[in-house]
């Protein structure tokens, strides 16, 4: 048996896993039914709901920015770290390169979307 | 033993033996069992050793639940050899193999250092808040506080939910969740005051975080004990106590 007492890093990206899981179970399911169903077959809601104007003024909002940046960027992380976790259990064991790899890919997205919700204006 | 092939049923119980002196890799041998309904794996084993072969090597002691010394794979699953009885496998064949996951000492009986090494890291006893001479008597505790930790203290160390808990199977230096179970049983005991120290091996790299909530643990448990929770309610509790640590004035820190 090794030493057990190196404090362990996984909190930060345990609670990223857990916030965006939390995000994912309460928006994830309306977001699909939305982007994916009810506005493409004009179900529910007006053809018009997700057209490029109302979009861009929701994205410049300060609270559709909000809402926009968590949503992308801690279902990410929550994505990143269940394949991650999943990789483990195929076999798949997460060396630093895959650790980097995955959480830096969430780290990436982050960043461009808060790059893409800063550019859109206010 | 005219008592137990009294009514002419027969199972044939296949065992995983391994005799490291002269077996190269451990085999599957089979034995032809009279049974009766009241027998459990566990007499089943006990016939083969005192009728048909004397070399076949199992842990065993209590027989009704309560040592944790017979867990074994029957059927490919993690249970008690005393709680699992032969009637329950009506196709008249059962596997019986060492436990998954523990390197084999011989036959059915594992090596289980490695969990007696972390049992002993976690301290599983009482430290107490603050030491009370006899004159002041003894620790009290309400009903309340004792629910709190009550089902952890029934771990038997049979090692059932290491064998079920895929991640143990991954990566041995995991705690893993018996010793999760009962590491939470003194840390949630409202006499003990070691939560802090016992904390650094459940925050630690060895720790909680390791467990990917596949909840198997739980199921297998013969003691109807639920390490998933103690592992669950510890992983919340490490990473408050690792955000915490970068706040709070002086000490906790590492």
């Amino acid at each position: 048996m090794k030493p057990i007492n190196r404090r362990s890093n996984a909190p930060v990206f345990w609670g990223l896993f857990g916030a965006g899981g939390m995000l994912a179970a309460l928006f994830g399911p309306v977001l699909v039914f939305i982007t994916g169903i009810a506005v493409p077959l004009v179900l529910i809601l007006p053809a018009d709901a997700m057209s490029w104007p109302r979009m861009q003024a929701f994205a410049q909002h300060w609270a559709g920015k909000g809402l926009l940046f968590v949503v992308v960027a801690l279902f990410m992380w929550h994505a990143m770290h269940r394949i991650l976790h999943s990789l483990h259990d195929l076999g798949v064991h997460a060396g630093t390169a895959l650790k980097f790899a995955c959480y830096g890919l969430a780290l990436l997205v982050t960043m461009t979307a808060a790059w893409i919700l800063v550019a859109v204006g206010f | 033993m005219a008592e137990t092939s009294g009514n002419g049923k027969v199972i044939r119980v296949e065992v995983l033996r391994y005799r490291p002196e002269q077996d190269e890799e451990p085999f599957l041998q089979g034995y032809d069992v009279p049974f009766t309904d009241d027998m459990s794996v566990l007499q089943g084993l006990q016939y083969i050793k005192d009728w048909l072969d004397g070399t076949l090597s199992f842990r065993w002691s209590c027989r009704m639940a309560i040592c944790g010394s017979c867990g074994m794979m029957i059927d490919g699953e993690p249970r008690l050899a005393c709680k699992t009885f032969l009637r329950d496998f009506p196709a008249g064949t059962v596997r019986v193999e060492a436990l998954a996951h523990f390197p084999i000492e011989r036959d059915l009986v594992i090596r289980m250092d490695d969990f007696l090494a972390k049992l002993e890291r976690i301290k599983p006893y009482i430290i107490p808040k603050e030491e009370r001479t006899l004159a002041q008597g003894e620790y009290l505790q309400t009903p309340a506080q004792l629910d709190v930790y009550e089902q952890f203290s029934s771990c038997i160390n049979c090692l059932l939910c290491y064998a079920a808990c895929p991640q143990y199977g991954l990566n041995p230096d995991f705690v893993g969740p018996g010793i999760m179970a009962l590491l939470h049983r003194y840390n949630a005991d409202s006499r003990d005051g070691a939560a802090v120290e016992r904390m650094e091996i459940a925050g630690s790299e060895a720790g909680v975080f390791n467990c990917t909530a596949v909840g198997y643990c739980s199921e297998v448990c013969p003691k109807h004990v639920d390490p998933a929770n103690a592992v669950n309610q510890n992983k919340t509790r490490a990473a408050g106590d690792y955000f915490l640590r970068l706040v709070r004035p002086k000490g906790g820190a590492k």
